[in-house]
């Protein structure tokens, strides 16, 4: 008796459910990552599955914010000029005005923070579509981050921003994995265990039955594009500080790398229905992905082609899962 | 006899724009009762209801709840209020768990603040439970049926302690054994001390529900009867304010058959069906949703691709692979989604109706725009569409006037063999009886016809010959005097077979 009702719990409860709605995606990531520690020699080795993650943390920041405006149907495309707005702006007050390390960097964060809260009340008060805002915003930031520099890196001199951006934990795993993974718990303990959560589920899934249920839709709508600016700006000083330098050009292309991330993991673009673990699956496919091309010694503009046909793949297989539910 | 009054609404005004919405409108709801609110569409009974559910908010007017009064700014004052409305287009998440739709916006929270899922799951099973419900609260919303989204939608209600039920007619998209598990759901309801107010179109649902009414026409109050008093005619007479006028009469049937099925099947919807349409003749094709009506329609249509048996029009075996070659045979399928398969609702009434005639006025290059309008205004008039002007967007039009236009759309290119699958769901009564009346000119003049219906009373109303449909096979085929709505139902349900 105990154990059926155990096995109950165990299939209606969140991780085994994850588990089931991801499968596709997450033998999708298997098999390719033992295809590649067949192919090549070095693939399965610390160092380079460290590598690996190391390179996706920027886009996986930005693709667990881009879930959550995703979610609700929306749409975020400033959000890889936001990275190169609060980038550059941090790094300037450091480099032409002295300004301290931690201020200047919460200056990059606050930076994000304004875009999302520009991008969420023109969406939800004046009821323009999100992907016009976003788009003007996406030109406004980078015009903004190209004048500031004059087009030309701003190079900045700080031990401790050093350590910030290329230090390790315990001398193994670069900090900026340990950024993104706990961009993610937060991310995802707000997406499943808050109020929050539920209502973004629910004004994505229906808005009119979110907003007759006493859910403030704006606030949920709001929020999230403040949660995508913000993470996006972090993801701006953590890319800075990597580089201990700041380009106008950083992040470019980088929302449709994190879009494509949120698509592969199966979130579904008209909103309503997905997981921020899904997303973490979608980035490590692309991470892995590329990592493969280049041990393969293939030419690095073919990953475009393959990251374009591998999401191709991925709605087909997600139509056909849908076609066959029904 | 006096019970107590729970809601007292009184010269409630509503103006949207130039339009008076409701016009000094009073409203009583008496403790328990089932309250019917009827009238067309436009009558005011919908924005009635908004008023009282806080979604608008009315211009001038008084709100009195349990004799004291109130005033509803919004929905959540409504809800504290105890009043709860289920929407006519059903408002949930389908992609959320039961569970998680009935708390939607009161999600349990454990001590930390954090939501707590068990408790949401355990305390839905226990509502649905004491509704005599065995839904499962951890399936998703879109794996039910449309009557179980409605009982989770009347449980999410009254996990809110409500007082005051209001549903907007509930059983406009429903099959007929899905009917019946709303109406039990209601009279539970009931038996729990809620008072309801019931909004509808359908009239024979009102006679098994409701025990009293109140007319709404053009925004204003007509009046409020008891049930027992009042009979269908009356009724009509009070919502339209005019009488309806009765069957049209027997249509004259050829003895040409236009159109023959022999053996049609395909796929598991539609099994060895056997079919003549006469010129003249409106055929009806009746069954529950589901039994494959559409189905059988989307094959003759051509939409549906590849089929076994004949389909034999005028005599001689045609072909068809797709609707092109159905068009081109003159036979024509009036969708039953008139929004999503029918129109474009962002385009002018000029646009959608000649859509399907572009060869009639457009040439090579140029479009002959006078054409075009002529085409327009003599559909216009001949279907006597309400329109301010051929430009007018057809998303502004009521639902009557929009099934008109996709009618129009399709009577302009002089079709032989016309197919309705459900005309008249979700439009009001005057503008069914336009309809209806429309179909037995179009008879008359040698149109045949094929009618998918839901509503009995309607088949009965305009159908010559009755097929009935049952689980993807012709159950039956009734005709001339021996049709009778008992007959249809025992053969739709499997009581009776041919």
């Amino acid at each position: 008796m105990s154990k059926i009702q155990n096995r109950e719990r165990l299939r209606d409860g969140n991780g085994f459910k994850a588990v089931k709605n991801n499968l596709g995606i997450i033998l999708s990531l298997l098999v390719l990552c033992i295809l590649l520690t067949f192919a090549t020699e070095h693939f399965l080795t610390t160092r380079n599955i460290l590598n690996v993650l190391l390179q996706i943390s920027t886009n996986g920041m930005i693709a667990f914010g881009m879930t959550y405006v995703i979610l609700l149907g929306g749409i975020d495309l400033s959000v890889g000029s936001v990275v190169a707005l609060s980038g550059t702006i941090s790094m300037a007050l450091m480099a032409r005005s002295n300004w301290p390390l931690v201020p200047a960097l919460l200056i990059g964060v606050v930076i994000g923070l304004a875009v999302g809260v520009i991008n969420g009340l023109l969406i939800t008060k004046v009821k323009m579509p999100a992907f016009i805002v976003t788009l003007a915003m996406m030109n406004i930031t980078r015009g903004l981050a190209l004048i500031m520099t004059s087009g030309k890196p701003i190079y900045v001199q700080d031990e401790r921003l050093l350590i910030i951006g290329n230090g390790k934990f315990l001398d193994v795993i670069p900090l900026q994995i340990i950024y993104m993974l706990i961009i993610f718990l937060i991310l995802f303990c707000v997406l499943n265990y808050t109020r929050y959560g539920k209502h973004l589920y629910a004004t994505g899934g229906n808005i009119e039955a979110a907003r007759f249920s006493g859910i403030n839709v704006d606030s949920v709508r709001i929020i999230a594009y403040v949660i995508s600016g913000v993470v996006s700006g972090i993801a701006g000083v953590m890319t800075a500080a990597r580089l201990y330098s700041a380009l106008p050009t950083m992040g470019e292309g980088a929302e449709m790398d994190a879009i494509a991330a949120v698509v592969l993991g199966g979130t579904m673009m008209t909103g309503g229905s997905g997981t921020l673990g899904g997303t973490l699956i979608g980035t490590l496919i692309i991470g892995v992905m590329n990592n493969g091309l280049n041990l393969l010694g293939v030419n690095s503009y073919w990953q475009d082609v393959a990251k374009g046909i591998i999401i191709i793949f991925a709605i087909v297989v997600d139509i056909i899962k849908n076609k066959k539910k029904q | 006899m006096d019970k107590k009054i729970v809601v007292r609404m009184e010269q409630i005004t509503k103006i949207f724009g130039s339009v008076k919405a409701l016009d000094q409108v009073d409203f009583e709801l008496r403790a328990g009762e089932v309250h019917a609110l009827l009238g067309e569409n436009g009558s005011g009974k919908s924005t009635l209801i908004k008023v009282l559910g806080g979604i608008h908010r009315m211009e001038s007017g008084q709100i009195y709840l349990d004799g004291k009064p109130v005033s509803i700014e919004d929905v959540f004052t409504a809800n504290k209020l105890g009043i709860s409305i289920v929407h006519q287009e059903l408002s949930f998440a389908p992609r959320m768990t039961v569970a998680d739709n009935i708390f939607m916006g009161k999600e349990c929270r454990n001590r930390w603040g954090l939501i707590d899922a068990k408790k949401i799951m355990q305390e839905s099973k226990r509502l649905l439970q004491d509704f005599g419900s065995d839904i499962n609260p951890s399936e998703l919303m879109c794996n039910l049926s449309i009557s179980q989204q409605q009982v989770v939608e009347i449980v999410k209600a009254l996990s809110n302690q409500v007082k005051i039920l209001v549903m907007d007619e509930p059983s406009a998209s429903l099959s007929l054994t899905e009917v019946e598990n709303l109406y039990n759901a209601v009279d539970r309801v009931k038996e729990m001390g809620i008072s309801v107010i019931y909004v509808s179109h359908r009239m024979e649902e009102l006679f098994r529900l409701a025990d009293r009414v109140t007319v709404l026409r053009d925004g204003k109050y007509i009046g409020t009867v008891d049930i027992s008093d009042a009979d269908e005619d009356s009724l009509v007479t009070m919502m339209v304010g005019r009488e309806i006028e009765p069957h049209y009469g027997e249509h004259k049937i050829y003895d040409d058959i236009v159109l023959e099925l022999r053996h049609l099947s395909r796929g598991a919807m539609v099994h060895d069906i056997n079919m003549k349409v006469h010129k003249g003749e409106v055929v009806g094709i009746a069954g529950i949703v589901g039994a494959g009506r559409s189905e059988c329609a989307r094959v003759i249509a051509g939409i549906d691709k590849g089929y076994e048996g004949q389909i034999i029009l005028n005599g001689r075996e045609i072909q068809i692979r797709n609707p092109q070659d159905a068009i081109s045979h003159g036979i024509v399928l009036i969708p039953e989604d008139r929004k999503e398969q029918g129109l474009v609702l962002m385009q002018s009434v000029k646009f959608n109706l000649t859509l399907c005639v572009l060869k009639k006025f457009i040439g090579f290059i140029g479009v002959n725009t006078k054409k075009q309008n002529q085409i327009t205004d003599e559909m216009i008039k001949r279907l006597r569409i309400k329109v301010s002007g051929r430009d007018m967007e057809v998303g502004k039009l009521s639902g009557g006037n929009q099934q008109k236009v996709v009618l129009a759309k399709w009577l302009a290119t002089d079709p032989k063999v016309l197919i309705l699958d459900e005309p008249t769901r979700g439009i009001d009564v005057g503008a069914k009886a336009e309809i209806y009346s429309l179909i037995d000119e179009l008879a008359c003049k040698g149109m045949s016809t094929i009618l998918i219906s839901s509503d009995l009373p309607e088949i009965m109303r305009v159908c010559d010959t009755v097929y009935v449909m049952r689980k993807g096979s012709l159950g039956g085929k009734i005709s001339g005097d021996e049709l009778a709505q008992e007959k249809i139902i025992r053969y739709a349900t499997g009581v009776e077979h041919e």
